[in-house]
């Protein structure tokens, strides 16, 4: 198994984070996505993936592109205990809710820290900012109807790719200039999506136990 | 006044505006734009091939070293550019690493580079372990000719200390501080033990506290690929920047009654009785 990865990308991070969970080894393809812009080169576009983005997955004669499709193909293929995508319409189609907010929260949240960490100039920051906030209001006000009745996660009684997906650009979001004071469930949910037994951090979001590896 | 910054030791001085790749394809009519102490500044190749820099009306004084591309925003520079001979020496190899935007000032970013004692906890598993957090004593002086700090004899245990690294390591480092917005730092080769390698940290200020941070790499490794290379320096960079962007205030506290804070080491308070010294203010609190 290969993953076309990049350490800065949160969207990369979901994968890495998952297959860590499953305890799946894979090679990890570095891509130059700075200051080289190798996603954008021809060889990349004609052979991994034409929109010209990252992560992509290759697993067995598989070549699967957009961080939520690789994290349900993963649940769906190695997690036998079913918990990271449970086999239940009612949890799949709530969770499918949250795998495209997934993508709400790219264009917004980590599109304004492309704008201020690798100098995406090309983006209207405000706008990126307040759609940010727009999402993330969604996001703490669900989380906090939640946590009033004894719930910690965005579906179900455990932890799903629901989480994995919404979670690195909300955490990184002060990359973007983006306060998550005002959203305390948010923050809540942050806290314990991070003390997972088999967390693991990137470049920005650190591991709280740093004896662990 | 072209820059909106009243202080002189940093308008004399050369202030890095990106790698000098950003006029591929540029002109007058389509320059390189970018920010600098707070003003706008365009740059480009005219027919000749000579980098012209304009602020507003005024043109300014711009050259090209290094890969880099330089600005001394008075056009009355104090020193020409440091010397960096690793630049061009035979058998290193030259990475760009380009730069990473930081909401910081200029100061806190080259302070937190000089510091080892953060390696342990901000880099943990790459440039140091905890409990491995001592900070061995070094040397640090003032090169008062060439108005540089410099601190040698500094080590630290790493277990990963560049890609190319396959066990820990005891690493040998060097810190030189050739202007307040300009440090190089040498360590070990892992390669190659008995050389070392050399990491430019160049900062362009946007403003006092909004900067990039540019990197480059001039390294003893023939096998490590340049992705490879700059993924790793980029992982490094990516865990500092959440750190600095919190720290308050924003701006290095450099006012009277402000000296030596517990936690800094030798190189820090070098470095900020430097800064007070030469009477730079950009950046700091006043
Ligand atoms: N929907 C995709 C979006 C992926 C995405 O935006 N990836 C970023 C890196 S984090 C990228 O490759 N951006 C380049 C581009 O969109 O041009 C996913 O979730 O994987
Ligand atoms: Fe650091």
């Amino acid at each position: 198994m290969r993953l076309y990865d990049y350490e800065l990308s949160g969207n990369c991070y979901k994968v890495r984070f998952l297959l860590h969970a499953l305890g799946i080894a894979y090679e990890r393809h570095s891509i130059n996505f700075f200051p080289g812009r190798e996603h954008k080169s021809d060889q990349f576009l004609s052979e991994v993936n034409p929109l010209g983005q990252i992560p992509v997955l290759e697993d067995d004669g598989l070549l699967l592109r957009d961080a939520q499709a690789i994290l349900v193909y993963l649940a769906s293929r190695y997690d036998k205990a079913k918990a990271w995508y449970p086999d239940d319409a009612c949890l799949r189609g709530e969770i499918q809710v949250w795998l495209a907010t997934a993508d709400e929260i790219t264009r917004t949240a980590s599109a304004a820290r492309l704008h201020d960490a690798l100098g995406y100039t090309q983006f209207d920051i405000e706008a990126c900012r307040a759609g940010a906030h727009e999402v993330f209001r969604v996001i703490d006000d669900h989380l906090s109807v939640r946590q009033a009745e004894g719930a910690q996660w965005l579906v179900g009684d455990r932890p799903t790719v629901a989480d994995i997906a919404c979670f690195p650009y909300i955490a990184l979001a002060g990359e973007g200039g983006i306060s998550i004071d005002g959203y305390p469930a948010l923050r809540q949910w942050l806290w314990h999506f991070r003390s997972q037994p088999r967390f693991i951090g990137m470049a920005g979001i650190m591991a709280l136990d740093l004896t662990h590896h | 006044m072209t820059f909106q910054c009243d202080d002189r030791t940093v308008l004399d001085d050369w202030l890095t505006v990106g790698p000098s790749t950003r006029l591929t394809g540029r002109s007058s009519t389509n320059p390189y734009r970018t920010k600098l102490l707070s003003s706008d500044v365009d740059v480009w190749r005219d027919g000749q091939g000579k980098v012209v820099a304009r602020c507003g009306d005024s043109t300014l004084m711009v050259q090209d070293a290094y890969g880099y591309l330089w600005i001394c925003p008075s056009g009355k520079p104090t020193k020409t550019i440091f010397s960096f001979p690793e630049y061009a020496e035979p058998g290193r190899r030259i990475v760009d690493c380009d730069g990473i935007g930081v909401a910081v000032s200029g100061l806190r970013m080259v302070e937190n580079f000089l510091d080892m004692g953060h390696f342990p906890y901000v880099h943990a598993h790459y440039l140091g372990e905890v409990p491995q957090t001592e900070v061995a004593a070094y040397e640090v002086n003032v090169d008062e000719s060439a108005g540089e700090i410099w601190a040698t004899n500094c080590r630290f245990y790493q277990p990963k200390t560049s890609k190319s690294a396959t066990t820990g390591l005891d690493v040998q480092y060097r810190y030189r501080v050739m202007q307040p917005m300009s440090a190089i730092l040498y360590k070990t080769a892992f390669p190659r033990p008995g050389e070392m390698d050399a990491i430019g940290l160049f900062v362009q200020p946007h403003d006092e506290e909004s900067i990039t941070a540019y990197c480059l790499l001039a390294y003893y490794d023939d096998t490590t690929t340049e992705t490879d290379l700059l993924s790793f320096q980029h992982t490094i960079f990516g865990q500092d920047k959440p750190i600095l962007e919190n720290q308050r205030p924003k701006r290095m506290p450099l006012q009277p009654g402000s000296e030596v804070p517990t936690r800094c080491d030798a190189m820090s308070v070098a470095y900020r009785r430097w800064l007070k010294a030469r009477g730079t203010s950009y950046g700091a609190v006043r």
